[in-house]
């Protein structure tokens, strides 16, 4: 590696080492190290990985599939301005495509593409948690909010001039929390320590009596009693247990947690610390997402003030023996890993391929030893009960969703932003409250989740009704629902890890189905190839992912069939080899292009 | 508890099982084929393929990662689970580059069986056609990833049985790859062996010995003289390895 000087003052030989000697050359800490290095390197290259697999003492293998891995990790330059535009449906209904095209543009590059002086590339990534407040991007990591074309022209101008994203305006990097409905959690002021000594007080055993009472339920997806999973990882028998706060936050239209770590973090550790001193764990770790990059400083911030505190660190709050430590790793961009043992894997440094489960994490999760995964707001919610008791708990909310829940609404709405509600609250009420404008459809948690029509809106945000980890898309009137289908199912393509066959190739498969009804070349057929493919991939794929990947396509071929059928060519079936694509070439070379050079006229559909 | 207990029903078929065994180990044991590709009885269950996908007690789950339990209810050779396995099939066909006629596994090959013992007739769906380098770099042995369907079983082979370490699947979704631990990613700079477990374990043509080209003649090859299901069920009554 070359003597250059660096940002942080070192010549990069001593940068590399202070990074690995930070990380003890754990090779469980190879997602973190490899950040670092190309936050330092820009990217890791051939020679990087090799040097790295020499000094961790592992197979180069290991390094190289775990750096092909994350999106965010690259293994050739990306240009010194790496853009990337969130490419969620919301951004999409608010403009974001001509945005990016507009971008493309003007720096002459395809998607993708490194502009030949290497100063800068321009691509799309999964959604970045700014629904509320998009279009949004990322340069290097970093978000950029609100969008305009003149906020464009601005970026353009500024990588032209190659000031450091550093000295941008701080306007562009403003994240709005946005709160528009402030319940039982965000309305409450933390107080360090406070849940805390009462859950020392109530001692290990009382701690999940009370969470048992409160019925809480994780807010992460899948509704696990959070008192049950904390007993079973407590009674496995193990040299350590661990916590882990899932902030990985990836479920599109989902930001709710990206504003309770930037305005309630005290409140997640301190929910972290109760689970520790519960289940004795003397680690945890928060996984945060790369795009939330940037919420670093302030975690590490108010670790810091924890510490001063005595809530962390070694005999806590005065307990003998009660030990504990909390480390933040980020992500890397894959939305897989949100799922708790997938989590896990790239917790060690490794892919974020899901574990066959069971066993679960309580009894073999993290070094393959008890770990408690937890989503923030559940944390947050723990904190709630220690300090209101489990029996008043109980009351709020219906009864087998108490509490409340927030969601995260974006979308066709006057006021998007954070709503908190006691679970149980109407559909048709938070679109009040949210003043949604002609509402025809609502998704709601998430990509993977459930579309609501108009005649469903009457239904109710809970468990037994609509489960929900908090997304809340509106589609007002004119909205395509087609077109959010085409968007989410090419989000899955992207995401899949690629671990079992029917999510790898399916999703792919199911996405490029959808291409070819949008381009106006489907026909019933295809309606009934992704009736079955949605079937199977369903049914056989090893996790959630797969499983959950074609609900918003069953959803709105049931509910809105006519965004699919104003598309179909009334044949029935269209080869996807198109023999006119094919003659285009000669078409060219001769000039011609009148109807006996063609063999079918394409359809254009008006977007 | 006595032998009755420890027995489950495939369907309807009673089966016995020892307290550990998986739902695929058991019904191979008895004479029962379930389809599979990354099952190999050598090695820890691994259940990415999907080809063992039944249902249990009214759940779809996969065979071979599935501890067998007393009494339990299992579904396995009927007409839609058959078209699920057939889909899955399809999709590991146009996921790589399949030309089976100049194929040297031709015959030998557990995908091209499958594909013939579930009457799989065509590949269905427009091919992906990816992009995937031949490796020709190492003296005993060509790493055609062309026909790569990431059971990982050469990874699987070369790390637990071998101590090596030799491959590893990297990418995500699509873009998913066999990767070879070396600094020039070339098989010849490995330290891979034509002795290696990880040598004989592919069940398709991506890791292919060299200089043995057609040694048996096609037609005369294992799955030409009888069916993969016969093959293996015929091998569990014999004890024998497959
Ligand atoms: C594909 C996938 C993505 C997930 N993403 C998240 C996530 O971003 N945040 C989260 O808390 N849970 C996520 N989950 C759910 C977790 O696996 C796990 O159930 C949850 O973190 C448990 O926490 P809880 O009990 O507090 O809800 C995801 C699950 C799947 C299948
Ligand atoms: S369902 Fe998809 S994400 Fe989940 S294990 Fe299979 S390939 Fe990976
Ligand atoms: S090379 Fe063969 S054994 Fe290895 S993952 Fe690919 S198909 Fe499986
Ligand atoms: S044999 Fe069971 S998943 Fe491959």
């Amino acid at each position: 590696m070359s003597q250059s000087v660096g940002d942080d003052g070192l010549p990069l030989d001593q940068a590399v080492e202070s990074i690995l000697l930070r990380h003890q050359r754990d090779p469980a800490c190879l997602v973190q190290i490899l950040r670092e290095l190309q936050d330092r390197l820009d990217y890791i290259s051939p020679r990087t990985v090799q040097q790295l697999a020499a000094k961790l003492e592992i197979p180069i293998t290991r390094v190289k599939s775990t750096l092909a891995f994350y999106s965010f990790l690259y293994d050739e330059p990306r240009g010194r301005y790496r853009i990337l535009f969130s490419d969620n449906i919301t951004d999409r209904m608010l403009g974001s495509m001509a945005l990016y095209r507009h971008m493309l543009n003007r720096l002459k590059l395809e998607p993708g593409e490194v502009s030949a002086d290497g100063l800068v590339s321009v691509a799309l990534t999964s959604c970045t948690g700014m629904c509320d407040q998009g279009p949004a991007l990322l340069v290097n990591n970093r978000a950029v909010t609100r969008l305009t074309p003149e906020r464009i022209d601005e970026i353009i101008g500024l990588i032209r001039a190659q000031v450091p994203v550093s000295a941008w305006p701080a306007a562009y990097f403003k994240v709005e929390d946005n709160i528009r409905r402030a319940d039982l959690l965000l309305n409450t002021e933390w107080v360090p320590g406070a849940a805390l000594q009462t859950a020392i007080e109530r001692g290990p055993h009382g701690v999940l009596a009370e969470l048992k009472q409160s019925n809480l339920r994780g807010r992460g997806g899948a509704g696990f009693t959070t008192g049950i999973k904390w007993e079973a990882a407590r009674k496995t028998p193990a040299e350590a247990r661990w916590v882990v706060c899932n902030a990985d936050e990836g479920e599109p239209g989902t930001f709710k947690d990206r504003v309770l770590l930037q305005s309630y973090a005290g409140s997640i550790f301190e929910g972290m610390i109760i689970a520790a001193y519960t289940i004795g764990a003397k680690r945890g770790f928060l996984y945060l997402r790369g795009e939330y990059t940037y919420l670093l400083p302030s975690l590490e911030a108010t670790l810091a003030d924890l510490r001063r505190r005595n809530l962390l660190g070694e005999d806590i709050c005065g307990v003998e023996g009660f030990d504990f430590e909390i480390d933040v790793h980020v992500g890397a961009g894959a939305y897989v890993c949100g799922e708790e043992t997938a989590l896990i894997e790239s917790l060690e440094g490794k892919p974020g391929r899901p574990r066959i489960r069971p066993p679960f994490p309580v009894s073999r999760g993290y070094r393959d030893q008890p770990t408690v995964v937890n989503n923030v707001e559940t944390l947050c919610k723990v904190v709630e009960v220690m300090l209101r008791g489990g029996a008043w708990y109980k009351g709020q909310g219906t009864r087998q969703s108490t509490g409340t829940k927030i969601l995260s609404v974006s979308g066709d709405v006057e006021r998007p932003g954070l709503y908190e509600y006691p679970f149980g609250v109407r559909v048709a009420q938070v679109l009040e409250d949210a003043g949604a404008i002609e509402p025809r459809a609502v998704q709601i948690s998430g990509a993977s989740g459930t579309c609501l029509t108009r005649r469903e809106f009457g239904r109710r945000i809970a468990f037994e009704d609509v489960p929900t980890a908090g997304s809340f898309m509106v589609f007002g009137k004119g909205r395509d629902l087609f077109e959010m289908a085409q968007n989410f199912a090419h989000f899955f393509a992207h995401e899949s890890c690629g671990f079992c066959t029917p999510c790898r190739v399916g999703t792919s498969l199911v996405a490029s189905i959808l291409d070819k009804i949008g381009d106006g070349h489907g026909t019933e057929y295809e309606m009934n190839e992704l009736a079955f493919l949605s079937q199977v991939i369903r049914s056989a794929s090893q996790c959630g992912l797969g499983q959950a990947s074609c609900n918003a396509l069953t959803d709105t071929i049931q509910k809105f069939r006519g965004d699919y059928e104003r598309r179909l060519r009334p044949i029935d079936f269209e080869p996807a080899f198109d023999l006119d694509a094919a003659l285009g070439k000669a078409r060219a070379i001769t000039g011609r292009d009148d109807s006996g050079a063609r063999l079918s006229t394409r359809v254009d559909i008006d977007q | 508890m006595s032998d009755i207990e420890y027995s489950f029903t495939i369907d309807g078929q009673q089966v016995r099982f020892t307290p550990g065994e998986t739902i695929l180990q058991a019904a191979l044991k008895a004479g029962i084929f379930i389809p599979h590709l990354c099952f190999h009885p050598e090695f820890r269950p691994h259940g990415s393929c999907k080809l063992c996908t039944v249902v249990v007690n009214g759940r779809t789950t996969a065979a071979c990662t599935t501890r067998a339990m007393p009494g339990q209810d299992v579904y396995s050779d009927k007409p839609e689970l058959n078209s699920h396995r057939r889909l899955l099939l399809q999709m590991l066909f146009v996921e790589g580059n399949h030309f089976c006629p100049g194929c040297e596994k031709s015959g030998n090959c557990q995908l091209q069986a499958l594909a013939y013992d579930l009457e799989m007739l065509n590949p269905h769906f427009a091919h992906f056609f990816p992009k995937r380098p031949v490796d020709a770099s190492h003296p005993d042995a060509v790493l055609d990833l062309n026909r790569c369907i990431m059971c990982e079983l050469c990874v699987r082979a070369s790390r637990d049985v071998d101590g090596k370490n030799v491959f590893a699947l990297a990418g995500r979704g699509l873009d998913s790859h066999l990767v070879v631990d070396s600094k020039s990613g070339k098989l010849g700079d490995s330290t891979f062996a034509a002795t290696d477990k990880a040598a004989s374990v592919c069940p398709v043509g991506a890791i292919l010995p060299k200089g043995k080209g057609f040694a048996v003649p096609i037609g005369e090859r294992v799955y030409d003289k009888e069916s993969i299901r016969e093959k293996v069920v015929g091998l569990a009554d014999t004890g024998a390895e497959p």
